[in-house]
């Protein structure tokens, strides 16, 4: 495996990543070295191994369906980079 | 008595005496950090009068004989990724550089509850991704026992802070060994607990399998009586596991019906182990044999494979977890962006202000483990890296459960090498993943790990010795750790910082 620059601006931008030329390079050259190292996982063999996504198993953990009091609209827009009195501003998602 | 020398044990019986009063410790840490923080960078911007507020309310409980809190009074520091309202929460990234949360991590308002006074936040490594302390936004940390050094990652400013008495003790988080190693190299107890024992509500989440809150203090009784506080199920984490929490102080001196049965797997003696970790680590199989334990050899032969496992798992879920952060609701966005290429003026302007956010708000081990952990889940090779890497997971943890058939603790290194100069390994990202060999596979397991005070090199940097216990088998970890601490004298070392 070995990821062509075209491949690592792909990433990027699925990623919501902007990189600029030098560094398109150095993550290429970068994220290649790291997955030719995982790489070595390919000789591991798991047939039949289940995939365990938490090292402490938890299932099904339910609670009450009840209403209880949310974080007040000013508080939740405290942290907003752009905002009016209600709601966060965005650019326009509808050209 | 003096309350910068003294463990939590020494600073309750101050405050218990009338040696000292809460107000009177908090100043001194203040002063303290105020004298030497300059030259750590472990403490981030600190205005005291909050915490000396909060002393003098508890001092006045005291006075008038109120039930105080099992940590009332006692000063904590805490990493800058764990959320305290209306308080800045950067976690040492340019992305948050202003975000003040507008709710208490779970942890947090249990330290209230238990009296403790939040002495201030922690430098980290930028969203604990980082092994070193340098891809912090406000610059590395450093070694209390040598300026030149890293006290390790990525709870870097936690570690530094408590080997250089800037504060008796501190929460840190650990992912893939961010509490266990930095305390290795800074030569104080560490303490990672089992996934779910502490709830991760607050916790700025980086890979929601592996992220696990946990103290730091100079002797395993510290976090013994930080853990007693901080662990229990928390409706608002559903990954908080629903069991009772013990007297892990009381564990510490309880006396077991048998021998403690430690196993030292073969496999951590491998290449690029430091020869004066390895000689620390035989040392300490002696001295726990010396203490009437037995010692046998153990395997853990899928451990080789942990460090790949774990930066697919962990990158994966960052990936994920850090796509919140877009400009939007919270966080940086970016003034202009405008398109740059050609390829970009065809995007719509909402994703150009989101990718433009993220460029200007990220660092670059963040923006490299995003692109890694987009690619292994990205359609055509989740299932060659994700899928696989999430199977290797499991054959590890049933090393551990192998080996945990036959010994109660596992005792190892926590880190390869004593602390490195900062700027050694920056440069080079998979040398600084390697550091992890010792610490990830707990994570991976979900199993507890702790690191103590085992050793100075000649040329005098902490060594850090590891054991490692089955999930929610702490009391044990802390007994074990308290022997080892009890027949040695490390932990009471400290760096020589004028």
């Amino acid at each position: 495996m070995n990821l062509s620059s075209e491949d690592v601006a792909k990433v990027a931008l699925l990623a919501r990543l902007r990189l600029g030329p030098e560094e398109l390079a150095t993550y290429t050259e970068q994220i290649n070295e790291i997955i030719h190292y995982v790489e070595q996982l390919q000789q591991v063999d798991t047939a039949g191994v289940e995939p365990l996504a938490h090292g402490v198993e938890v299932r099904n953990v339910f609670r009450e369906d009840r209403r209880h009091e949310s974080l007040p609209r000013e508080q939740a827009l405290g942290n907003a980079p752009k905002r009016n009195h209600e709601a966060f501003l965005v650019p326009a998602v509808l050209q | 008595m003096d309350p910068l020398g003294a463990t939590i044990s020494g600073l309750l019986d101050g405050f218990a005496s009338g040696a000292f009063s809460s107000e009177e410790a908090v100043r001194a840490f203040a002063d303290r950090i105020e004298a030497h923080n300059g030259k750590l960078n472990a403490v981030l911007d600190f205005d005291p009068a909050h915490a000396l507020e909060q002393a003098r309310a508890i001092d006045a409980r005291r006075a008038q004989g109120h039930d105080l809190g099992p940590l009332a009074g006692v000063p904590i520091a805490i990493k800058d990724n764990i959320c305290r309202r209306g308080e800045l929460t950067t976690c040492c990234s340019r992305m948050l550089a202003s975000y003040r949360p507008p709710f208490d991590a779970t942890v947090i308002r249990r330290l209230h509850h238990a009296g403790a006074v939040i002495l201030g936040r922690l430098n980290m490594d930028e969203f604990a991704m980082g092994s070193s302390n340098e891809t912090s936004c406000f610059g590395p940390a450093r070694n209390p026992w040598d300026l030149e050094r890293s006290p390790g990652g990525s709870s870097g400013g936690a570690a530094a802070a408590v080997a250089a008495s800037l504060a008796p003790t501190a929460l840190g988080s650990d992912t893939g060994g961010s509490i266990r190693q930095p305390a290795a190299l800074t030569g104080v107890v560490g303490l990672k607990p089992t996934y779910g024992r502490v709830s991760r509500y607050g916790l700025v989440a980086f890979a929601s399998s592996l992220d696990q809150i946990g103290p730091f203090g100079r002797e395993v009784a510290d976090v013994a009586r930080v853990l007693s506080v901080i662990a229990g199920r928390d409706p608002m984490d559903s990954t908080s596991v629903d069991r009772d929490v013990p007297d892990y102080l009381a564990a510490l001196e309880s006396k077991p019906d048998r021998p403690l049965r430690v196993g030292l797997a073969r496999e951590f003696f491998s290449e690029g182990l430091d020869p004066e970790v390895e000689s620390a680590i035989r040392e300490a199989a002696r001295v726990f044999e010396a203490e009437g334990a037995t010692v046998s050899e153990i395997s853990l032969p899928n451990s080789k494979h942990a460090i790949p496992a774990y930066y697919i798992v962990a990158p994966a879920e960052a990936s994920s977890n850090l796509a919140r952060y877009d400009g939007t609701i919270f966080g940086h966005r970016a003034e202009d962006f405008e398109p740059k290429t050609d390829a970009e003026k065809d995007l719509p302007a909402l994703i150009r202000m989101m990718m433009a956010s993220r460029a200007e708000g990220f660092g670059p081990e963040v923006t490299r483990r995003i692109m890694l952990g987009t690619f292994v889940l990205s359609a055509g090779y989740a299932d060659r890296y994700y899928v696989q890497a999430l199977k290797v997971r499991r054959l590890i943890r049933d090393d551990f459960d192998r080996a945990f058939q036959n010994v109660d603790v596992i005792l190892g290194p926590t880190s390869p090498v004593p602390a490195f100069k900062v700027g050694e390994k920056l440069s080079d990202p998979l040398a600084m993943y390697l550091l992890d060999v010792y610490t990830g596979p707990a994570n991976l397991a979900g199993i507890p790990g702790i690191s103590l005070p085992g050793g100075l090199t000649k040329s005098g940097l902490p060594i850090g010795i590891q054991l490692q216990a089955p999930a929610f088998a702490e009391e044990t970890l802390l007994r074990a750790a308290r022997i080892f601490e009890r027949a040695t004298d490390w932990h009471t070392k400290r760096p020589g910082l004028v």
